[in-house]
């Protein structure tokens, strides 16, 4: 159950390559009629009948927010991942018929800033696609900064140099040419905000840089969505539900609960949002946090869970659920 | 913590923390009368290279040349002493507007100078979170008169005479950001004259 998000029966209108690792896919509403709008940085969760398999991948929205008439996200292959991603490249075909969910924003853009500062690395940029659509629409304030691998695995870096001369700046990793931050940040005007969205090591990065300089907590902004981590099998008992249920090695515990049937809440399934928090009521052995939603103190209390991403090794494990 | 311990209140109503300093390339700190020990207390643990990076605004108002001498030791690299926060307004306009990210911004002396400081850094783009503030010397407060709009500074009696229409305003602790001041509502509506005797409750 994706708390609060209804379910959108949409119809694959395109298909399209972008590069190697890089495919864009473009929904409709099945049956015609607009979507529900969105702002800039918004995901949806996208799901996938991959045998008796569901998957439920959630992907930034990276169209125009102005245009209600489709959605389009792009997907990077995968190729050691969990399937996803490779199920969107392998077997989603033009007008097929899936379902995604109403979009949810968890990296929206502080409209209160006075500049935008945008740090891109790889298939983060995507969330900034549709922020910058979003803000030229009312001029406003911002500048990306992009990071790359390569110049042809630069996805989308050329359309948005183009579309924005002078706003966007393109770093290739293969000519050794990065991001300067401290130079970048020094001499912003007050009231910019940074986003950032890339590996977590570029994240953190801009986390701690901001800092060290003085920057706002409040004023750099972040979305890392986590894939749910593999691990060893694991049994969980079920309080409310009354259920002994079984976690498979690939398998996450949010999934785990779906597959028996438990209607478990959710809203990014990338231990991002805090949505499907859950009360642990008894636990011998140890929780394993992936999530960046739980605080040190919460992790070390041993009460709460993140089922998306998070899991157990050790004897017994009951949740409130 | 403050060193004035204020009631506990609604949660429209602003608390205080003590200065501490952090990391960034500018300061700005801007005191009014005693908030100047403040400012002396925290240089007690200051790196040595903080003031070549700050600038003062001080308002003695009663507290005279008491203090100015010694903010002036701390050799900062820009010192404003002034009469009033209204006379201080354009430069600290001026100056948020002329700021860079990584500003620190310290607020000290009493409510009503903290609070149209932090009006005009949030107008600037500060998260308000990201002010530090800390209370010193009196608890007058700024009031705003719900019926005219007028301001009347420091007011330390409830239920006051409103200085611009003249009604009888009960002091409420809700509390404007943006106009940086409490309000006052009218405590007679109903019963005009039934006014309960003036206590002196902010000093």
């Amino acid at each position: 159950m994706s708390a609060g998000t209804a379910k959108i029966n949409v119809t694959v209108a395109e298909v399209k390559p972008i590069n190697d690792l890089v495919t864009r896919f473009k929904f409709v509403r099945t049956g015609g009629g607009e979507l529900p709008t969105f702002s800039g940085g918004a995901h949806t969760v996208v799901e996938m009948q991959d045998g008796s398999t569901t998957r439920l991948n959630p992907y930034s929205l990276m169209s125009d927010p102005a245009d209600r008439g489709a959605y389009m996200v792009s997907v990077r292959r995968d190729d050691e991942g969990r399937g996803g991603s490779l199920f969107m490249h392998n077997n989603v075909r033009e007008g097929m018929e899936m379902v995604i969910s109403n979009p949810v924003n968890l990296f929206s853009l502080d409209l209160r800033a006075k500049k935008h500062l945008m740090l891109a690395g790889g298939i983060g940029i995507t969330p900034f696609v549709a922020q910058m659509a979003q803000l030229s629409h009312t001029n406003g304030l911002f500048e990306l900064h992009y990071s790359v691998r390569t110049a042809s695995l630069g996805t989308y870096a050329e359309e948005l140099s183009e579309q924005y001369a002078n706003k966007v700046h393109i770093y290739h990793d293969d000519q050794n040419e990065r991001i300067d931050l401290e130079t970048l940040l020094d001499g912003q005007p007050l009231g910019t905000h940074i986003y950032v969205c890339g590996p977590k090591g570029m994240i953190e990065w801009v986390h701690k840089t901001a800092e060290e300089l003085g920057w706002p907590r409040e004023a750099v902004h972040s979305e890392e969505f986590l894939a749910p981590a593999s691990g060893k099998p694991f049994e969980v008992k079920l309080a409310q539900s009354n259920k002994i249920i079984q976690v498979g090695e690939h398998q996450s515990l949010l999934e785990a609960l779906e597959a028996n049937d438990v209607d478990a809440p959710y809203l990014c399934r990338g231990g991002a949002c805090g949505q499907c928090e859950t009360t642990v009521v008894e636990c011998d052995g140890k929780l394993v946090h992936y999530d960046h939603w739980l605080t040190d103190e919460q992790r070390e209390g041993g009460k709460l869970i993140m089922p998306c991403v998070s899991r157990f090794e050790g004897k017994t494990l009951v949740l409130d659920r | 913590m403050s060193k004035t311990v204020f009631p506990p209140s609604i949660n429209s109503r602003p608390v205080y923390g003590e200065l501490e300093v952090r990391p960034g390339k500018h300061h700005l700190m801007i005191a009014d009368a005693t908030g100047a020990e403040a400012i002396l207390d925290l240089a007690k643990d200051a790196p040595a290279d903080l003031w070549a990076k700050t600038h003062i605004i001080y308002i003695p108002k009663d507290t005279g040349e008491k203090y100015t001498g010694e903010l002036k030791a701390l050799t900062p690299a820009q010192m404003y002493v002034g009469p009033s926060y209204e006379a201080a307004k354009q430069r600290v306009t001026d100056t948020f507007a002329k700021a860079h990210m990584g500003l620190q911004v310290y607020l000290t002396g009493t409510e009503g100078v903290m609070g149209q400081a932090m009006a005009a850094a949030i107008a600037a783009g500060i998260p308000h979170t990201a002010i530090q503030t800390e209370h010193r010397g009196s608890t007058a407060r700024r009031m705003q008169c719900v019926h005219c709009k007028g301001i009347t500074e420091d007011v330390t009696t409830d239920p006051f005479v409103c200085s611009h229409c003249g009604l009888n305003l009960f002091v409420r602790d809700h509390y404007s950001r943006r106009l940086a001041a409490f309000q006052g509502v009218c405590i007679d509506a109903e019963d005009p004259g039934n006014v309960p005797p003036q206590v002196e409750v902010f000093k």
